[in-house]
């Protein structure tokens, strides 16, 4: 990603051939790139416009109609979703990093027999569909009262996340091993070796799973819509959407819209304030063994 | 990283001097306690929400079990695969729905993850604007992707007024059973950002010189893509081949939002899969007998059938693709 510039020195071509050569090495990635921005862009627009106007496939809004973000609050409760969402993916991130970083560090970092098979065992955790378990985990959640609240969002990220853990692990083998085999031939602990020199080590990348995980659940549909798709305490908003769009607004397009973005926004200023962990994370996850 | 390496030998000459008297035990491993309580919560996780809910899908499905219903339970053997197989259309088209999504939208999605990750490289100044915009979509919700693509490909929405202005007559897209999987690969084409990012960082870690030795040999670019960036980059179309295939086999959520709301008709949960059933997937049709019928026992046979369908194509495609695949750092 350094910067390739032509050697000092160099001929510089006349003008018109500079500008054709920008055309030339831009030309295709600004066509890329507007195949890209299209379906949001036209969303945004959408979000400002007359029911009128976004039911028949208008391209420009006019006039602006600026009230479509406060008619979603009359159309849904939108408020008492977004705290279930934020419930959700907040308290479901605590829980996945909680859990997980200690199993992660047992893998990476402790010597015990079994560990190999236990790691094929993580591996074959993270594989597994999820409808495989829902069937009976929905009859057991509803057994105890669970079903049509938060707790079976909740509850089961407090118990370790496959995925979490097996990034994890990744992440802490970098770690040279001298500094930690150092801390314990000191005699301390395990868990004050975990504390005091592995996670202050590996901040960033227990922040990339945190990001992840909050991700992850607040953009979940699949299992809000099973245990609390038809709760009396609301939905998660990604859920609830899909609600929005069924119910009595149909064809309100730019409802539908206004309440996209403003689900949307979190994630966008998120991503903008996080991107550099984003890439990173994410390349991490494809690339190292 | 120098201050983080500081800041753990003072933790560590810290930890030296409080515990001076101790015994210094054997280095090579550690005691079976300590590991246990490190891995206490993910077992008890693993035995109640993964375990156990495994094999009981496998027992619910050999059995006529109907959650919430009053109805005793009965063994009946291989019953719900019979029927599965034998007396249902709907498990067949859900089948075949979900192996066109496989067999078409995997590789497309990767093909392009490829292609826009090269536009990327062949810019110089000004690539990281470019990547963002190509990744962006990729964050977006599939809730709201799927709700912002019905508005777009609505019969008579903007991308049709917009392919009208020149002269090109759109089709229904999620409206036609015939254009309605390929309006669902077009959406997932355009959050494919996260495999183009893998993409581009692979193609830019090729050393460029190998390049260089290729143009003083004269070689034309077909044969530098297929010698030099080919084998680069050959990790990463395994690995977007393998999660790729692996997703579209539980396809949902996309599939379930577009039948849903895309057709007023559709408003309810018996017509998953509008229009003409062309959007029913397997995970689609499991959810239904299983959440909507809560037929229990047939959709585990569902469930197990899928594990297996995907278990079986791993274990094909990692076989299959370990002669294409090219490690820098040798065999594994």
């Amino acid at each position: 990603m350094t910067g390739r510039r032509s050697a000092p020195g160099h001929h510089r071509p006349p003008i018109g051939r500079r500008l054709l050569y920008q055309l030339a090495e831009h030309a295709p990635a600004v066509a890329v790139a507007l195949c890209f921005l299209l379906p949001l862009t036209i969303s945004v627009l959408t979000a400002f416009m007359t029911q009128h106007q976004a039911g028949t496939g208008s391209l420009w809004p006019s006039p602006w109609d600026f009230a479509n973000f406060r008619r979603v609050f009359t159309a849904m409760p939108f408020g008492r979703d977004l705290l279930n969402t934020v419930l959700y993916a907040g308290l479901s991130t605590i829980g996945t990093i909680v859990s997980s970083v200690p199993v992660a560090y047992a893998l990476a970092r402790l010597r015990w027999r079994g560990r190999e098979a236990f790691f094929l065992v993580v591996l074959a955790a993270m594989m597994l569909p999820a409808q495989v378990t829902s069937l009976p985990l929905y009859v057991f959640y509803s057994h105890i009262g669970w079903v049509g609240t938060l707790k079976p969002l909740i509850v089961p990220s407090f118990f370790g996340d496959a995925f979490s853990i097996f990034l994890l692990r990744q992440f802490f083998r970098t770690i040279p091993g001298e500094l930690t085999e150092a801390a314990r031939v000191d005699g301390a602990g395990e868990l004050r070796i975990l504390l005091r020199v592995m996670i202050p080590m590996t901040k960033p990348a227990i922040a990339a799973v945190g990001l992840f995980s909050f991700l992850y659940a607040w953009n979940d549909f699949y299992n809000p819509l099973l245990y609390t798709g038809n709760s009396q305490g609301g939905q998660t908003l990604a859920v609830a959407l899909t609600q929005l769009a069924k119910s009595g607004h149909q064809n309100a397009y730019q409802l539908q819209m206004a309440a996209s973005l403003m689900f949307l926004l979190p994630v966008l200023v998120l991503f903008f304030l996080a991107q550099k962990v984003f890439v990173e994370g994410i390349a991490l996850t494809g690339v190292k063994g | 990283m120098a201050t983080t390496v500081a800041r753990a030998g003072d933790a560590v000459s810290g930890a030296r001097g409080r515990s001076a008297q101790r015994t210094r035990r054997h280095p090579s491993k550690t005691r079976w306690w300590v590991v246990l309580a490190f891995l206490s919560p993910f077992v008890i996780g693993l035995a109640t929400f993964v375990l156990y809910p495994v094999a009981a899908t496998l027992y619910y499905s050999l059995t006529n079990f109907q959650a919430g219903s009053y109805r005793p339970v009965r063994f009946v053997g291989l019953n719900n695969y019979r029927t599965l197989f034998t007396r249902s259309d709907n498990f067949w088209i859900a089948v075949r729905n979900t192996v066109w999504m496989v067999v078409v939208m995997v590789p497309l999605r990767t093909a392009w993850a490829m292609l826009t990750a090269w536009v990327i490289t062949r810019v110089k100044r000004g690539r990281n604007v470019y990547r963002t915009l190509y990744f962006l979509p990729s964050m977006v919700p599939p809730v709201a992707a799927a709700l912002s693509f019905i508005v777009l490909l609505n019969p008579v929405g903007p991308l049709n007024r917009l392919m009208g202005l020149v002269g090109i007559d759109g089709p229904g897209w999620f409206s036609d059973p015939a254009w309605s999987k390929p309006s669902l690969v077009l959406m997932a084409l355009w959050a494919a950002g996260n495999t183009m990012v893998i993409f581009s960082a692979a193609m830019l870690d090729v050393p460029r010189e190998l390049y260089e030795a290729a143009d003083l040999d004269g070689a034309g670019a077909f044969r530098k893509f297929r010698s030099i960036t080919l084998p680069a980059i050959s990790p990463v179309i395994y690995f977007s081949l393998l999660t790729g295939m692996i997703y579209a086999f539980q396809y949902f959520t996309e599939a379930f939002v577009v039948s849903g709301s895309a057709n007023v008709e559709a408003s309810s949960n018996e017509l998953l899969g509008y229009p003409a059933r062309s959007l029913l997937f397997y995970s689609t049709e499991l959810y239904q007998q299983g959440f909507s019928y809560f037929k229990t026992g047939y959709a585990s046979a569902m469930a197990w059938l899928l594990f297996l369908a995907i278990f079986a194509a791993t274990v094909v495609f990692i076989r299959v693709s370990r002669r294409f695949v090219h490690y820098a750092g040798g065999d594994r």
